[in-house]
This record gives C-alpha cells, structure tokens and sequence, in this order.
C-alpha cells in the first residue's frame, strides 16, 4: 500500500485498523536464484535493487536475528560525501545521489536531513588537508566550502573558541551532509524488496556454504538447505566467520566502536559537528537526543559494548569542543562491530568461488553506504562486472597494493585506523 | 499534604523552595516530589509527544513523568527527576515542555490529534514536495520534540573524576546490601557500599517492616553507623553504579553538589571508575505500573511509590486513595495508609481469589477501566465481579508486580531469564562476571529472604576471595509470599499508556505487530517503547507482555531488548568535564618557551608542544613581514631555533647498528663514529612512517631523532622491532626528548657565533657537514650536530634541558649582536621548503620511499621493515604521484595548499586530476610563491606546466613542474 | 578493562596500545612471496573466540605482551611477554 498524508489521515479517522504488514513472513524456499546472506542495511538494499533494477525476482535475504539488527541499527546515523581518495570519492558520491532520492523511491520517510556537516580544524596543517579533501568534493561533483575562524562561529556560535587546548583554525563545510532515521532505512528497504517479490527470512541463520568444484550451490542455514546459483555475503561484523564457510581468510578485524544518545532536549545542535584533534562527532536526533561517538575502543571484539576509557575521552573530546552540552545526560550507551580492513575502506568483489560474491570491510563508514554499496553489489551480482562507483574496492588490493584508499594516512596494515 | 506522626523527614528544618514560579516549603530530607505533593501539587511536567498533563509516578530515579529543570541561566540542569532531587534553601525548579504554561500547554493539541499521530506515522507522510522536509517538517518536529533545555552557555560548573579499588563492591544498601556488607566487612575485605540515594536503606525506609524487632529504618541506621565505624568500609551514598565493564571495573556517579546551593569549591558530581575483585548487586526491584485506560493522569503512581512518600516523607499524596493491583504486595499501601488515617477509598485486586484484609471497600476481581481528571486524577471506573461503579479518588494506587532491578547484569550482554513465580525476569548466572545479585534484585521479594540472600551472596564473594566468613547471624523479619497473577494492561475505552514518558500506549504496540514489527526489538525500534530516559524500567515488561499476546506467543520466546549502560543517566561533564578548556590534552613546553612568549612570539600546538610561530620585530604588522625577515636573517647572518620537540632516542649496545639497520631502510652500522645520516624509516606496508637524522656518537652508541609528531610512535615501533621481531640483537634504548635541549644554529655566520661559545675548535675539517659530537658549550658538557633543515651551514647545539632557557637566551643574543635572531615555524617552513625537504604535509601516510624520490635509499643489501610490502607492484611505477617543486608561471603568482593539479587545459573535475600541493610559501629568497606536491609521474615531468585548482579558495594558478630543491641545488651553501 | 603486566601486574587499560593479532610475531622471510606477505599483514582469522593478540604497556614499562583473550567475553585467559 502506498504511504501518504492522506492515508494517515484516512487510517486515523479508522483506528488505524487498516494498515496492513510492510512486510511478509515467507518460509524459505528450497531454492532461489540468489541467496543474499544478512538482513542488515546492506543486503536489505542489495536485494531490493537486484530486484528495481535488474528485474531479479527469486530472490532471499537470509537473516540470522532481526532485519536491520546490525549496524544499521545502532550507528551515529551520519549521511556525507566527503572522501577524498579515488575510488572512495566516486563511490559516496553516487551514495550520496541515491540517498537524496531515497524516500521518493521508496515511499518511506527515512529523515534524511542534509542538514550541512562540519568538519573543524586546529592548525595549518590540518587546514591544507581538509582543502585537499574539499577540492576532491568538488572535483567529485559534490559541495564543500572551507570556512575560517569566523566562518564557523557563524555556524555554531556554542563551540568554546576562546578558552581551548586546540583552538579551531576553521571548518570544512559539507552543506548536503546530513543525518537520517537509520532503522527506517532499513525498514524502506525491506519493504520496497518484498513488495517486489524477494522473500525476506528472519531467524534463520548461515551455517554453511555449499561449494562445488569451485562453484557455489547454496547454504545450509537453521532452517533447513537452500539451494543458489548465487550467493552474496553482506554480513558486516561477522564476515570473517561466513567467509570461512567457503575456505576464505578476510582482511579483516573486527573492532568495537561505542555510541551515545542523551536524554531529550530541545533543538540546541543544528549541524553534524566533527571535531578534528580527537574522534568526536555530533548531532541531534528529531527526538531532541545528542547522538555522538568517538574513536575504536582499539581491540578486537565482537562484544558489541566497550569499555570506560573510550566512553570517557568521548566525553572529554564534548567538553573541550562544546562545553555547553556538559549537562546533557547520557541515556544509553551501545556498541557495534566494525569490519575494520587494513587500508580503512570497503570491499566489494567476487570471491575465488564462482557464483560467491562479498561485500564487507566498511570500518565505520558503511551506514550512508547503504544505497550505494547495495546498487554496486547488486550490479556485481546481476551482471558479474564492477559497478564503477564501486570498481576499486577490490579484495586483491592489499596483496598487489594497487588502489589502496588510505583516507587517515595511518597505513594499510591492522589496527592502525 | 503532610501526615502527622509518618516519615523521617527533619521536621525542625522547613525549607523553602519554588517551583513553576511559585515559592512552597518543605522539610530537611524532603525531595522536590515529596515536598510538592505535601503542598498538595499534582500537575509537574508534560509528556514527550502528546503533552498530556503529567504528575509524579514513582518516588526513584526510574521517574518517567516528573522531570524539571532546576535552577536558570548557564547553569540550569534540564530533565532533574523531582523523586530524586532534594530540595534545599532557594532550590528553584521549572516545568519544561511545556508552552506557554504547564496548565495551558499549546502542544496539548497533539492530544486531541492522536489518532493521527500513531507509532510510526512520520515514516509514512511528510516525503512531499522533498524540499519541505529540512525546510517545515523537520524544524516543526524538532521544536515539538525534546524534554528541557540546555542553556546554550558553556557549562559553569566543576565535577571530578576518581578511581577506587575494593574487594567487594556491594550495589544497593537495603537489607540484602547492609547484610552482604557486613558479612563482607568482618570477614575483613574492603568494602565499598554505593546506593543511589541520599539516605541508604533501600526499602526499609519507605515499608513499614520491622527487622529484629526494631522499625526498619531504625534497624537499617544502627547497621549503617556500625559499618561507618569499620576501616574497611567505605559508605558512598548518592553515588548509582551506572555501568559493569570488563575485569572487574565499574563505573558510577556520586552527586556531590546537587542537593545543595551550588558552592564553587564543590565540584556538582564525581565519576568513579571503581575496580572491585568481587561485586554483589543488592539493587533491589521496580514496581511496574498496569495499562489501562487514561492511565496516566497526575494522581495516579505506582503503589510502592505511595508507600514511599507516605512513610518515608509523611506525605499522603492524597486525601481519598485507591489501590489497584494483581498482588498481595498492593494491599499493603492500603494497610498503611488507613494506619496512618488516610481515606481508603477503595482495594481493587484484579484476582478473584484475592485475600484482602482491610477497613475499607474491596473489589475482588476488578479492574480500573476509565479515569478522569483534566489535570489531575478526581475519578476512577472500576469493573469488578459485583458490576461496574464509579469511585471519587484523588490518588490511585498501582502494582502490576516487582521486576527485579536486572539492568547492570545486561550490561556486558547477559540476558535474564524468566521466572514464572515472580511474573518477571531475574539475572542469569555469570551474567557479569564476579557478580553476585542478592535479595529482590536476584528476585527474592520478602525481607527475611532478602537478609539471607544478602549474607548467602557475601559468602559466594568471600570464597572467590578466599576470606573466611566470621558470622553468619541473620536478623528475624517478615517473609510473607508474594501472590501474583499476570495483569499486564486491561481492555476498555481510551490510550492504556505503557512507556508514560514517550507516550507509547498499548494500541501502538498493536499497530506495531499489526504491521509485522513483531520483533520485540522492532516492536521497540518502531513505536519508541522503552527509549525514554528510563530506558523502558517502567514500561517493558508490560509492553512485551503485551507484544507476546498479540503475536501469540509466550513472554520468554518474545525476548527481550538489551539494557544498555548507564543505569540512570550520566551527564557529559561528569565523565569529561576536566577536559573543558585547556585540560584536554597534555601541554608539553619547550625549555625556551617563556623567552619565546616574552619576545611576543605567538606559540603554536604542535602535536602536545607549543612553538613559537614567529619572532615579530618593533613595527612588523603582519606574520608574512615577520617570517620573510627572519627566512632572510637565516640566508644572510644567523638564525636560531628550537628544535627540541624532535623526538629523541638513546641506542646503546653492540647490535644497535644492526638495529637500526632493521628499522630504517638505510644503512646505518656502516656509518662513522662522529658522523650523522639522514634516515627514512617505513612501516611493515611499505609506506613511509618517519624521517629524521640518527647520530652516531660512539662505536655502540647512537643518538635517533624522530619528527615531533611521531616521536611516541617510533619509539612504540622500536620495541615492538626488538622485543617482537630481533629479540636477539643486544641493543637498549630510551626516549630523552626531555632530557636534552636542542638548538638549530642556522646560517652563514652560524659558526661565528658558534666559535664564541663552544670551547673545540669548530673549522671544516674538525665539523664537517654532518659531523657530530661532544661540544663544551659555554662550559656545559654538551653536542654539537653539523646538520641542516635550512641548506644553510648550520648546527643544532644540544645541551641538559636544566641548560635550555639559559643557552637560548644566550644563543638569541649572540645571533642578533651578528645581525640574526630567533625564528619560528613560519620561516623553518619557508626554508624547508625552498630546499624540497619535507615534514608529514608530504609524508602523510600514504606515500613510499618511491614517491618521493628516496627508493634507492632502500637498501639492496639488507632486509628491512618495509621492504618486502614497499616492493608491491602498486607501490612503484610511472602511475603513482610523485614528488615535485612548483612555481607559478602565469599571472595568477599565489599557490595554495590542498589544491589539485591538471593539465592545463583540462577541466578541473575528479577524473582529471594529476596530483595535489602539499606545502606552500612565499620565498623571499626567490621573490615568488613556491609550493611542493605530488604529480602523477611527476620525476618525468619537470619543465611541464601544469594547473593548479583551489576551487574552495578559487584561485587557479598555472605553475611549471620543477625539482623540489628550489634553492642551492648543489648544497654549496651547506658545506660552505 | 584491565590487563595484567607479566612485569607490572594488574593495569587499566588506557596504559595499553593494542596491536592486533598475535600473527605479527611470525614474520615470513623477505622471499617468502607476496601470499605469505599477505596473509602476515593482512588477512586475519579473526576468530568469534579465544584469540592471541599483542599489546604494548606503552605508559608502563614498555613491555609487548601476548594476551590470550576472548573477543566475545573480553575474558583474559593468559599475558606474557613476547620477548622471551
């Protein structure tokens, strides 16, 4: 059914009584064309442009929990696209356009809110950095504007900019960055593929990978086997444990990153904020929460919660930047695992199986990739040639060095992002 | 209103507060709820989304209802709990949410629109025209949505952060704390007992139970006084452990400052990372409301609550009560209450078997299925075996049962299991690990189990101790059994809230599974139940309940969401507060700094350092006039700079030559004794991590310097080299960056000056370029380097750091009596430049010994870090961006940092770009804007011109591909 | 979270630098080829489990230390030096 104001005002004056599921409960078939392994953002819009855009109808996303139980349901909800290296330049890019169609294309209010990023900078140095980054924005297509001192207090007059241990030399201004609803994402997703005929299994988990002579022929999942001629992997925070099913060893370590929420409070963060001598980023949800995060915790884990000293530094990093929101009140707290690669950016590729393809490694940018990831991967799988938003995220990368996308500078070996 | 003979409130101490504009009085021990509804104030706040009038729930932190914000200005606190908040002399609290006043709200209108406003109906509309949504709907949304304000000032006030360390960390101090303590102590652990509250007790201050033959409180006191006589106790009232983490630690808040005039030698709240062997959650239980029509207007509370303010604070909340309920434990607020002389106007227990005892009116069977009351309950409608009546009541009493306060155990994942005799979830064993729960929190509900489970879980920490227990003496006390049958909400006409705060009622949970969010998570995610600021203690249960029904199902295979940390919410500034200004990272200071700020130098971050940008002479207005002079003074006379942030590290031993061999990619155990090399260290990727020159002063003694910025991270690497990777090598070193103080002396008349000072003859032969040594330096035992960041003749003097202010002084006033001086980052910059050498605006991570030109300094004849992975085929070739020199060519002079390069004619888009600058400046030496950066094949291309693009300064600037050394190429200078 | 120090004992963890996988400490030979260079730097097994990584008392003594570790729990089963 199509979602409208009319409708809200038709079913409110109803009891509500007539909206009908956004989504079917199917049991698994015994086979399909292509088995999306993960129900998170990713695999949700992979299936759903398998199916727009390719016209793939039997299809299934095969989800061990919840869909949209991952990391698209517990991220700091941040939408921008403002890389700077090939490969990662074009691929936010296109994110980024999809995003901005998004709720049209679905008809399902994800929040988007392009509400304009801001990234701070405390010396020369970092200044000419965030200049060589903008001008690949713009080179990108996409919009950047370098403020200085006063530039930024324009913007956000409660930063301490007097009283500081790093005082703030400018910003770098993403005016279409913004934040969204990150379950709606999901939940639009979900809905715009089962409406177009991809069954959607909740609860039913990977256990195995069926491989034959170097082709893929299903899965084995808790519900019983399921023959493919195609199997995707989209399961961020675990990839490491389904790549295994099929013999591969991922570049991949999976990290703890934490999130905060405050109670509600009235409008007083306008933008997303990031503060550049010390992971820190923020913004304000709808409901009136600051919404924020930090750096890793900074050893692998697959706990999904972290640890005091990280919680702590976010907090010192707010307090140093802004203390106005020293009397905000952390609510929750939470963690998700991140696919970190070595070089800080995604992969998306075939494997050496035929028919098994990948889509992982997002460390902890992958929430505004989820358009993106899922029209690129969808077309890897449809047509077995790289998208070329996507083109570079090859998992070969590491071992040839060819088209490494070192964004922080920090190297391409582990634990150095 | 207050009732005579109830309470421990210090009636002697009336104390005098305000609220929404108007002044009340309370008494010493009174909070801002008790005290309101002693003067009779019901209506305190409104609710999130329909602003439906609202009034005190519960007497404890789990509030969902009564949040204000106290006092105004930069200091005010937004979203106070009024159950928690003492009051004292001049507290001033203020309802929030609110417009233009708490009895007349504006937004009251989203009431009356609540059939359009369902769980989830924003994902549904608002998508038309796309423009509107950041333009109208979003701002619309916001300005509705939020609880109070910030002030919008930088926040005024201090807090502390602490560390503590303790055997047995016991949570909570109701009977099972105060036993478990005790137990604790005398066996002679260290104890720390927290409990949120400001008077410690749990719920024995608020029943009417006695312990030992003593009223509970009484006992609960001579239990306290006999702990606080213990050395090895520590009592930590007002402190709520908020988070159990990893080994052991926990976090938790103690409010300090809060409960008084605020004083600005008392920091408001403390944070305290407090690490135990053996903890003990003695947290106790949440009383649970039940969903039933309209059933959340001021008046209506939870009955433990009514309990609490009628025997802890003397207060009736009000003048005709009714209690509803599905358990034995309900009946008690009645028996209380008519004990104490207030009107019970009716017992309704929704079991038909129900044994109620009392002088009042009690319906077996029954349910509450209406109320009403604009802005505050003055009737009830109850349905019961006998029929239907209506029932005048001010206050209405609820208990939909106890849930055992499980929250900290989720907090590292554990899930509770469900425990069908108490209707609710209780902890899973090792859920946190050295975690004992005990008494209601364990879900033992009468005190006598409570006293026993208390003592019971002390012996579990003990063992795991190995401490002996010394007494085991539990006290008498009531052991009643706790009778339930499941309630959880009651059909009928209207909203039955569940989350009170969110304004979630049971028709959108409906909606919810209606729609296939039938996850209890998605049931959560979409209709916002359990995300208020009571993180779902007051509703979840009923919600799940509920959710389970509706999608058939029991309540365990429903599940359950996941209890996040803090149990109750912490402010930012508690945890980071001391980071507020100047105190968030280490300052480091250069041993010349003060003579630098006294020359009027501006200092600079540099990493943790400070250095001084520029040197500003008398009648210099700008940075540029004050740098181009001091570039000149060093081409021309002499120059002098700090250079003592340069990471510094001692090597000693007979391998350190092999040593450094292995960690840089050139050679260094084949340079001479009294000699220095340039070294370009690379990561185990291949890719350039840091430079720097490594002296070596003795056949087994070297002295490495790293940039500033990678000093830690080089030495890190160093050990991981040794102790990882050639544990054989015998080779020690350490980090003396603090140690020594280090001068660049720099410029032609550099060892004019230098002769002055230093006792050795210093003439070409004896201090060649790159000679290095022990210097006598104006009789201090020091080092002298023939090195050169300028490319002009040019030492760096090290001396003790002790040495350093004085040596700079010195050092500035020989230089300017030679027509030189000090100089800053600015001129080192433009310097560096003019000779090509760089600093991390070039090696910034991702370039290789091959991009800048130094791959032949990657030695053939050894194996290095780096190496094999430099190696790569995508890390060598004509394709990768090169280093290269830039000046401009065109009209355009000015070149920019971070901007791009093209061909000269090509648009100036992604696909199109060559390179980009890294380092620009002004050469007053060459009189033109010189710039280095990288080009894609740039070694190839010198004599090319090429476009530079700034699009966000907008300047374009045609510029010819040159070598990087732009000045005295040859090095004539440095030698000479 | 809190690590014990075969030198020092018991510390908080913001004394500590985490490396990563215990992996490091085999360093192949320079001509063991790029998949043996590639597996040393990169790919990881990344186990859901018990998993030996390597961390630095870096604001300690400057010990590098193999920790025996469940990613899942964050139990620490076993610490000792890498230096032997």
């Amino acid at each position: 059914m199509r979602y409208n104001a009319l409708q809200v005002l038709k079913e409110g004056l109803f009891g509500n009584r007539g909206w009908k599921p956004v989504w079917r409960n199917p049991e698994p078939k015994s086979e399909y064309d292509i088995v999306i392994i993960g129900g998170g953002g990713h695999g949700l819009s992979t299936a759903y442009y398998l199916a727009k855009n390719h016209g793939l109808k039997n299809i299934a996303v095969l989800e061990k929990g919840y869909l949209g139980g991952g990391n698209v349901g517990r991220n700091t909800t941040i939408v921008r696209a403002n890389y700077f290296l090939p490969g990662n330049s074009e691929f936010y890019s296109h994110s980024l356009k999809l995003w901005e169609g998004m709720e049209q294309d679905l008809n399902y209010n994800a929040m988007h809110s392009q509400r304009g990023l801001i990234n701070l900078f405390h010396s020369d140095g970092q200044r000419d950095a965030f200049a060589r980054r903008g001008n690949a924005m713009i080179n990108q297509g996409d919009d950047a504007v370098l403020l200085d001192r006063d530039g930024v207090r324009a913007h956000l007059p409660y930063l301490d900019f007097d009283n500081v241990r790093f005082p703030i030399y400018g910003g770098l201004l993403h005016p279409r960055g913004g934040t969204a609803r990150h379950d709606a994402v999901a939940w639009g997703y979900a809905r715009g593929a089962d409406q177009r005929g991809v069954d959607l299994i909740q609860n039913c988990e990977v256990t195995g990978i069926d491989v034959e002579n170097g082709k893929v022929r299903g899965v084995q999942t808790s519900r019983g086997a399921i023959r493919a001629k195609k199997v995707a992997i989209v399961v961020a925070g675990r990839s490491g444990q389904v790549a295994a099913m099929a013999g591969m060893r991922l570049p991949i370590e999976s990290h703890v990153l934490q999130a905060f929420v405050t109670e509600g409070l009235k409008p007083c963060i306008d933008h997303v904020v990031s503060f550049g001598m010390g992971h820190f980023y923020i913004s304000q949800s709808d409901k009136g929460g600051l919404v924020f995060g930090g750096d890793l915790d900074f050893y692998s884990s697959y706990a999904s919660r972290g640890n005091l000293p990280m919680k702590e530094h976010v907090m010192e990093a707010a307090m140093t930047l802004m203390p106005m929101i020293g009397k905000a009140r952390v609510l929750r707290s939470w963690g998700g695992i991140m696919d970190m690669t070595p070089d800080g950016s995604p992969i998306i590729d075939k494997t050496n199986t035929d028919g098994l393809y990948i889509d992982c490694g997002w460390c902890y940018g992958g929430f505004k990739a989820v358009p993106g990831s899922g029209y690129s991967f969808a077309h890897l799988i449809a047509t077995d040639q790289h998208h070329e938003p996507a083109a570079k995220f090859r998992l070969d990368r590491f071992r040839t060095g060819r088209g490494l996308m070192d964004e922080e500078g920090t190297g391409s070996q582990h634990n150095l992002h | 209103m207050r009732v005579d003979g109830k309470g421990l409130v210090n009636r002697d101490k009336a104390v005098s507060f305000r609220f929404n504009g108007k002044s009340y009085s309370g008494f010493e021990g009174d909070t801002l709820a008790s005290a309101l509804l002693a003067n009779d104030v019901r209506l305190v706040a409104r609710s999130f989304k329909y602003h439906r009038p609202r009034g005190i729930l519960t007497g404890g932190s789990e509030e969902p209802n009564a949040l204000v914000t106290i006092g105004s200005g930069a200091g005010q606190e937004p979203n106070m709990r009024a159950t928690v908040q003492e009051i004292f002399d001049g507290l001033d609290a203020h309802p929030q949410n609110a417009w233009p006043s708490l009895e007349r709200d504006a937004l009251g209108v989203n009431d009356l629109l609540s059939p359009f406003l369902s769980a989830g109906f924003y994902y549904k509309t608002f998508t038309w025209p796309k423009a509107f949504w950041e333009k109208l709907y979003e701002p619309i949304i916001r300005r509705a949505a939020g609880l109070g304000a910030l002030s919008g000032d930088h926040n005024p006030d201090r807090y502390e952060r602490a560390f503590a360390f303790c055997d047995v960390l016991v949570i909570g101090s109701g009977p099972a704390g105060l036993m478990a303590a005790l137990t604790a102590a005398e066996a002679g652990a260290d104890v720390i007992l927290a409990d949120e509250d400001s008077r410690m007790g749990g719920r024995l201050n608020a029943e009417t139970h006695e312990v030992d033959g003593q009223a509970g409180p009484d006992w609960a006191a001579s239990m306290l006084d006999r702990l606080a006589q213990m050395d090895n106790v520590r009592l930590m009232p007002r402190t709520t452990v908020t988070g159990a983490y990893d080994q052991g630690t926990y976090g938790a808040l103690e409010k300090v400052g809060h409960h008084q005039p605020r004083r600005a030698a008392l920091p408001l709240e403390c944070f305290w990372r407090i690490v135990a062997k053996q903890a003990i959650l003695c947290a106790g239980a949440l009383e649970r409301p039940i969903a039933f029509p309209n059933n959340d207007r001021p008046g209506i509370m939870t009955a433990g609550a009514v309990r609490t303010y009628l025997n802890r604070y003397g207060v009736a909340p009000g003048k005709s009560v009714t209690v509803f309920g599905n358990n034995d434990d309900a009946h008690r607020t009645a028996r209380d209450l008519a004990a104490a002389g207030v009107n019970v106007a009716g017992v309704i227990d929704s079991r038909g078997d129900a044994q109620v005892e009392g002088d009042f009116p009690i319906y077996t069977g029954g349910q509450v299925i209406g109320t009403d009351g604009r802005l505050g309950l003055n009737e009830i409608t109850v349905r019961h075996a006998g029929g239907q009546r209506t029932i005048r009541t001010d206050c209405l009493a609820m208990s939909g049962g106890w849930n055992p306060s499980v929250h900290l155990t989720c907090h590292m994942n554990g899930r509770p299991v469900w425990e069908p005799s108490i209707l609710s979830f209780v902890p899973s064993d090792d859920a946190i690990p050295g975690l004992t729960p005990a008494g209601a929190a364990a879900g033992h509900m009468s005190t006598a189990a409570c006293l026993t489970s208390g003592v019971e879980s002390a012996k579990v920490a003990l063992q795991a101790l190995g401490l002996k227990v010394k007494t085991t003496n539990v006290p008498k006390a009531e052991d009643g059994t706790y009778a339930i049958a499941p309630l959880w909400y009651v059909e009928g006409k209207g909203r039955a809230w569940l989350d009170f705060q969110n304004d979630v009622t049971t028709k959108d949970i409906k909606l919810a599974a209606q729609e296939n969010f039938r996850s209890v998570e998605h049931m959560k995610r979409y209709t916002t139940q359990g995300m208020a600021t009571d993180q779902g203690k007051n509703s979840n249960l009923n919600a799940l309940a509920l959710l389970a029904d509706v999608t058939g199902r029991g309540i365990p295979e429903t599940g359950t969401t996941t209890f996040r940390p803090p149990y109750s919410p912490v402010s930012i500034a508690a945890m980071g507060q001391d980071a507020q200004g100047d105190g968030f990272a280490p300052q480091r200071f250069m041993t010349s700094h003060k003579a630098s700020v006294a020359r009027g130098a501006p200092m600079i971050e540099a990493g943790l350092w400070y250095r001084p940008s520029y040197f500003p002479a008398q009648g210099e207005t700008t940075w540029r006039q004050s740098c181009d002079r001091e570039v000149n003074m060093v081409r021309e006379s002499v120059g002098i700079c700090d250079v003592s942030t340069l990471g510094k590290i001692d090597i000693q031993g007979p391998d350190a030559g092999a040593f450094l061999d292995f960690v840089y990619c050139n050679m260094f155990s084949t340079l001479k004794v009294g000699r220095t090399r340039y070294g370009l260290m690379l990561r185990e990727d291949g890719h350039v991590m840091d430079d720097g020159t490594t002296a070596r002063l003795g056949e087994d003694h070297y002295v490495m310097t790293t940039t500033t910025a990678a000093a830690g991270q080089v030495m890190r690497h160093l050990e991981w080299v040794h102790q990882a990777l050639r544990p054989e090598l015998d080779v020690s070193f350490i980090s003396v960056t603090e140690q020594w103080a280090q001068f660049a002396v720099a410029g032609p008349k550099s060892r004019d000056l230098l002769k002055a000072l230093i006792e050795e003859e210093i003439t070409d032969e004896s201090w060649p370029f790159m000679a290095c040594g022990p210097a006598t330096v104006a009789g201090v035992a020091g080092r002298l380097f023939r090195i050169s960041f300028s490319g002009e003749h040019a030492y760096e003097v090290a001396v003790p750091a002790r040495y350093g202010d004085s040596l700079f002084r010195l050092l500035v006033a020989q230089a300017e009596a030679l027509g030189g001086g000090a100089y800053g980052m600015e001129a080192l910059n433009v310097l560096r430049i003019e000779k090509g050498f760089i600093t991390h605006a070039e090696i910034h991570g991702r370039v290789t010994a091959f991009d800048i030109g130094m791959e032949r300094m990657v030695s053939a004849k050894k194996d290095c870090i780096g190496k094999v992975m430099a190696a790569r085929p995508g890390l060598v070739g004509d394709d990768r961006e090169q280093l290269v020199g830039l000046k401009p060519v065109g009209n355009i002079k000015q070149l920019t940092a971070g901007a791009h390069l093209f061909e000269a004619e090509a648009e100036a888009i992604r696909v199109n770009s060559q390179g980009y600058t890294t380092s620009v400046g002004f050469s007053p030496t060459l009189g033109s804007y010189l710039g280095l950066g990288f080009l894609r094949n740039g070694r190839a291309r010198h004599g090319e011109t090429v476009r530079m693009v700034d699009h966000l300064r907008k300047i374009e600037t045609l510029c010819e591909v040159c070598d990087p050394v732009f000045f005295d190429p040859d090095g004539g200078r440095v030698r000479g | 979270m809190r690590l014990t120090c075969p030198i020092c004992g018991e510390r908080d963890r913001r004394e500590f630098y985490y490396q990563g996988e215990a992996v490091m400490l085999e360093r192949p030979a320079p001509d063991a080829g790029d998949a043996a260079w590639d597996a040393y730097l990169h790919l990881r097994d990344n186990a859901a489990g018990e998993t030996q990584d390597l961390w630095c008392h870096e604001a300690g003594c400057g010990s590098w230390i193999k920790v025996t570790r469940n990613t899942v729990t964050h139990k620490v089963l076993k610490t000792e030096l890498v230096a032997k």
